[in-house]
């Protein structure tokens, strides 16, 4: 609804909006610099897997960062918001001292700000559609950290402002998984009057945010508030279930549920397929993210293993890598580094991350690829051989393609690998479906503007769909899920209606 | 829900526990596998489900005390409940008229052989059941083997009981006697490795049920890695049941002492309590 220019222009014009344009000269907004996020030190933040590397900016911070927004008349930041926040009005709502009311235009199509405000890469997205950006040349009005900050003045505030929803209309839907995609779903099903069921395999509910992102980043707290909201709202949550194993889709319709939402993510770690990948301490990124951010396994109280590398390799250069090594650092290693096979203008990572990997201390070997992998006479990897790559034409992806050079050869110590090169989608889902259409690398096939699958009943989106992408992407894939499951659902019904 | 209803004690270090969970009851198959955790700070680890009952909503599982999670596990009582319990995971056994078919069970081995032994012989095959252990107390099950097999022969390494020897001694007899259409081996992993290089000889299908490290048991995260016919696979999803002849055992072994010294530890501090 956000992004129908009637509403925008109403919203718009509001008086008080109005107010505030007038009040400061848009010369004197250019004038200010974009605010900088505090960040804990270096040296002290890589001791705590647990605390934040972003301490959130000041209330004095916030309300000049959100007097720079012009308020234009065509805001074309919302166009780069997956989610189409209505991000004038909450910029304008802070501005103006109601924070919380900031907030609530958040939630109005945000099912987590508060994580969205962390994790989400606004660079590529809002921030990079901003007035600012685009016509002036400047800074963009840094729209993540006043999203962060809304979110955060609202939880520490207490009073949860809970979304209107409409009346119950009876109707179950259930999303297979409970990651951001599927939430996000779950949050606008709920605002329309069905009854949601979210269900998850693992003993903990929001997928990746819980078992992928490491604490440091974005803590488990501060999701499980977000699903608290949710809960409040009225989505159910149903934790080690699979559905289709420990009950069928067709069990589920018979208990009534008329819709399914496929979130369940891109389930399977790649490997190279590289000699001696098989010794152990060779792991991917989503076991040791898992033991650490989900177990717990660097607690003493904690009955999972994890090996604590002081030599640590991690290969990759996405933001599970960074998260890796940066987790890494963080349990004890000496040396922790990435090993990219292109350089760091090509690294799919947010440059954030990037840059507070660099200050931590993390060592980038790139443009280095690995060979083989070495052990001791147990089994455990203690050395591996690489090469050093050099980059020639741009390839499918319009990255400069990497290419060995001849004679490079090298050794590296370690007594760890992460291997972060990517994952695949979790077949448990369409292995259970046989009508399910999927694509030949596992993905489930979907009309893309509707996220229909060729399963009427059954939506789909995030990772499943797209192989591997970001948080913020699968939430918009739920969003666009939900309204067009919503039409779908209510056409269905008007049809047995009047056939009645 | 996951409420212990039963507790047996098949020795002091082998439990067999019938855990309440209704859904799994019914949707299990043999073959299939569930994930457990004891305890907020429990780690995630399997065990394949060695019976179930889908009208009292009940399941099976023979457990054997090896570390911290497996004596967590063990140390619940009658009415207490496992803290989660997810599944039923991992492929189904491929079950259906094949003829005769060699079953081995080696130690805790035979609980999850259990299901398998008695779908095939609900089938229409003959089944030979082979069941073996160190000695007399760690032979397991064998009345309900007995009850779906056509014949049972039972090995002990120090001849406590049955006849003295080596799994492999007892399904070499049944091999030169008999011809078998499929072998199915469950147990230690060094003990399917040389049921499987028997079979190997006289290139008898064979199916090994693997017994892997796992933490999420869905695919996601790779601990479950093997070498089959060369290839990477994962346990979990693709297994627990593979061509016995085409996994790499050694590797195997191997990767089940990925966490040895942490878990050497762990033990240590906790069985000292």
């Amino acid at each position: 609804m956000s992004l129908d220019p009637e509403y925008l222009k109403i919203e718009r014009s509001q008086e008080w909006r109005a107010a505030l344009r007038s009040k400061t000269k848009n010369k004197e907004r250019t004038a200010i610099p974009r605010v900088h996020m505090p960040e804990q030190a270096p040296e002290i933040r890589v001791k705590y897997q647990d605390r934040e590397v972003n301490l959130g900016i000041t209330a004095e911070q916030a309300a000049l960062e959100a007097s720079r927004c012009m308020d234009c008349v065509t805001p074309t930041c919302i166009e780069g918001c997956p989610v189409n926040i209505n991000i004038p009005k909450f910029i304008k709502l802070i501005e103006n001292g109601d924070v919380l009311g900031a907030a609530a235009t958040l939630k109005e199509t945000n099912a987590l700000p508060a994580v969205c405000g962390r994790v989400c890469p606004q660079e590529k997205q809002c921030e990079s559609r901003c007035f600012y950006l685009e016509k002036m040349n400047l800074p963009s009005v840094s729209i993540g950290h006043l999203e962060r900050y809304a979110a955060d003045f609202e939880r520490a505030s207490g009073t949860s402002n809970i979304p209107k929803t409409a009346e119950p209309n009876g109707i179950k839907v259930a999303t297979v998984g409970s990651g951001p995609a599927a939430l996000s779903f779950a949050g606008d099903m709920v605002k329309n009057g069905y009854d949601v069921t979210v269900f998850e395999a693992l003993h903990e509910i929001g997928g990746v945010l819980k078992y992928g992102i490491p604490e440091f980043r974005l803590p488990n707290a501060i999701v499980d508030f977000e699903l608290e909201n949710l809960r409040k709202m009225g989505v159910k949550f149903e934790t080690n279930f699979i559905v289709g194993r420990t009950a069928s889709f067709d069990d589920l319709k018979e208990d009534g549920y008329q819709g399914f939402f496929l979130g369940s993510g891109a389930g399977l770690p790649r490997f190279m397929d590289i000699p001696g990948e098989n010794f152990n301490g060779i792991l991917s990124s989503n076991e040791y993210l898992t033991r650490v951010n989900l177990m717990g396994a660097n607690a003493e109280t904690s009955d999972t293993p994890v090996i604590l590398g002081k030599r640590v390799a991690v290969i990759g250069g996405g933001n599970t890598a960074m998260d890796s090594v940066r987790t890494a650092l963080r349990l004890g290693a000496d040396r922790a580094m990435i090993i990219y096979r292109r350089s760091e203008a090509e690294m799919p990572a947010r440059i954030e991350e990037v840059k507070h990997a660099k200050e931590e201390g993390v060592e980038f070997m790139n443009l280095c690829n690995p060979l083989e992998y070495f052990s001791d006479e147990k089994g455990m990897v203690n050395k591996m051989r690489l090469n050093r790559m050099g980059l020639g034409e741009p390839d499918a992806s319009g990255r400069r393609r990497p290419v060995p050079i001849d004679g490079s050869e090298f050794e590296l110590d370690v007594d760890l690998v992460i291997v972060a090169v990517g994952v695949s989608p979790n077949p448990l889902v369409p292995s259970c479906l046989p009508d399910l259409k999927v694509s030949k690398w596992g993905t489930i096939v979907v009309e893309e503007d509707k996220m229909q699958s060729s399963i009427e009943e059954m939506f789909a989106g995030g990772d499943i769909v797209r192989g591997g992408a970001t948080v913020i992407l699968a939430m918009g894939d739920g969003r666009k899920a939900a309204e067009n499951m919503h039409l779908y659902l209510q056409n269905k019904l008007s049809k047995t209606t009047k056939t009645n | 829900m996951n409420k212990i209803v039963e507790k047996e004690y098949f020795s002091d270090k082998v439990i067999r526990l019938v855990v309440e969970n209704q859904k799994i009851a019914r949707s299990r198959k043999a073959g299939n596998f569930v994930i457990l955790r004891i305890g907020e700070k429990g780690e995630r680890f399997p065990l394949t489900i060695a019976d179930a009952d889908p009208v009292k909503g009940t399941i099976t599982l023979v457990v054997q005390i090896v570390g911290v999670s497996s004596a967590k596990l063990a140390a619940l009582e009658v009415g207490e409940c496992i803290t989660d319990l997810v599944g039923p995971l991992g492929k189904p056994t491929d079950i259906e008229l094949k003829g005769t078919i060699l079953a081995c069970g080696g130690g805790v081995g035979v609980a999850p052989l259990l299901p398998i032994v008695e779908a095939f012989k609900k089938a229409g095959n003959r089944v030979v059941s082979v069941i073996a252990a160190r000695s007399k107390d760690l032979i397991i099950l064998e009345d309900q083997i007995r009850r779906w097999s056509d014949e049972v022969i039972v090995m002990t390494d120090d001849g406590s009981y049955g006849r003295q020897g080596l799994i492999t001694a007892g399904m070499e007899e049944v091999i030169q006697r008999e011809k078998i259409d499929e072998c199915i081996v469950i147990g230690p992993a060094i003990m399917m490795k040389f049921a499987s290089l028997t079979t190997k000889k006289y290139a008898i299908p064979t199916q090994a049920s693997l017994n892997s490290i796992m933490v999420d048991g869905t695919g996601m995260c790779g601990a479950c890695r093997v070498t089959v016919g060369g290839k990477t696979r994962f346990t979990c999803v693709d297994g627990p049941e593979f061509d016995a002849h085409e996994i790499n055992f050694d590797e195997m072994l191997m990767r089940l002492g990925g966490y040895k010294s942490e878990e050497l530890l762990a033990n240590a501090k906790y069985f000292q309590k």
